[in-house]
């Protein structure tokens, strides 16, 4: 989905609120929703894909105002109340107001049929798909053309993982743009790599 | 309470939310609270960037361990005992030199191999570092400190798979010689993610 938070190359953002040493943590329930989410994955009632996935379909507002361990807890809620775990009224009940999920998900896709291996060096170029469900592919590569530097050991096709959907492994290839071809004369010069997974891939003609 | 009642009531605070899943989570058998407390010391004490130093500090010291770990990160790292999550299947190290410099981020969500950089810091996930380094990679930088010369090359890597990047820093000249713990105490978590140098 072109959703909220593939945000990417997106202008009009502030300079970044660096301080050193900031911290991973600031508050006790951070810590605790980190581990709650990684805890719902290891007994299996979500996947990693699953968990982006909800993340991504809160509702822009939402997630643009939310702090990072505000979505990374919506998203999990999101999930324990679609997978059956409670109800979203139980939900409310307990936490003693109302709680803010993520939107229903659109469905996912399998994996490309015609996908291709490549080696490094090839030139490929990223599909120009429109993919209503979860999609690790960031808009800003869209269409666009790049060289593999690098392939990666097999990964679950997240498209399809991440809406319970039976899916093949596949390899993703470290892509190298050149940012004035991602965002012509409109970028500081720079290699930008991207992993990319193979569905998402065409040989470049 | 019926849904309706909840009409014009007000959000739960974030704590109250938490404790309802881990409530609801416990009374149906889950038993999260010994697991949520171990994975939270894990967070805050285990997965931290003195990890990403000291293999940092070993590959500056030995060139064996430095070739096989920029052959296959995830092997290196888990010989040298920080095994990583079985999610993340290939680390790869990324060599900076006088020539070029390697910075990380994930403009999707916030990934990290945290298991050796530490969970991210607050900037890393901020919406400003994400949308911009991507575009505005040597404005960016130079915002946060890091001044690079134009004759350097400045490599963005966005950590859009379950791949695990890490920045292996340049050895300051000075501290050629030095044991590997002294070298781990000076390099820093900034330096693997790649917006600063040594």
């Amino acid at each position: 989905m072109d959703g909220m938070h593939d945000i990417g190359g997106k202008q009009g953002f502030g300079k970044v609120r660096y301080t050193l040493d900031a911290k991973p943590f600031h508050e006790a329930w951070e810590v605790r929703a980190n581990s709650l989410y990684a805890f719902a994955v290891r007994v299996g009632i979500f996947n990693m894909d699953e968990y982006r996935h909800a993340i991504e379909r809160m509702e822009p507002r939402h997630y643009l105002s939310a702090s990072y361990y505000e979505r990374s807890l919506t998203g999990m809620l999101t999930l324990c109340v679609e997978k059956g775990v409670l109800t979203h009224e139980e939900l409310e009940r307990r936490a003693g107001g109302r709680v803010p999920l993520a939107a229903a998900s659109a469905p996912g896709r399998p994996n490309v049929a015609t996908r291709e291996r490549f080696n490094v060096g090839d030139r490929v170029r990223v599909r120009e798909d429109y993919v209503p469900g979860h999609v690790r592919m960031p808009a800003y590569i869209r269409g666009r053309t790049g060289t593999v530097v690098a392939e990666s050991p097999p990964y679950p096709f997240p498209d399809a993982h991440a809406h319970a959907l039976e899916s093949q492994d596949e390899p993703t290839y470290d892509l190298r743009f050149r940012s004035q071809d991602l965002w012509p004369n409109s970028a500081d010069s720079a290699l930008v790599h991207v992993g990319v997974f193979q569905s998402y891939l065409e040989r470049a003609s | 309470m019926a849904n309706d009642d909840l009409a014009g009531k007000r959000v739960a605070s974030i704590e109250a939310r938490v404790d309802a899943i881990q409530s609801a989570l416990d009374e149906r058998g889950f038993k999260p609270t010994p697991a949520v407390e171990e994975l939270g010391r894990l967070a805050q004490e285990e997965w931290v960037p003195r990890n990403g130093a000291r293999v940092v500090a070993k590959a500056w010291c030995d060139p064996d361990f430095r070739k096989r770990l920029l052959a296959d990160g995830r092997a290196a790292v888990t010989d040298l005992g920080f095994p990583m999550p079985k999610h993340h299947r290939h680390l790869v190290v990324l060599e900076n030199t006088p020539k070029v410099h390697n910075v990380i981020c994930c403009t999707q969500c916030s990934c990290t191999a945290f298991t050796l950089i530490g969970l991210p810091p607050d900037w890393y996930k901020d919406l400003e570092y994400r949308a911009r380094i991507v575009r505005q990679s040597r404005t960016v930088l130079k915002e946060m400190g890091l001044d690079l010369p134009p004759e350097v090359e400045i490599r963005v890597w966005d950590t859009t798979t379950d791949t695990r990047y890490m920045v292996l820093p340049e050895q300051p000249r000075e501290t050629i010689g030095w044991p590997e713990d002294r070298l781990a105490a000076i390099v820093t978590r900034d330096s693997l993610i790649g917006v600063s140098r040594l």
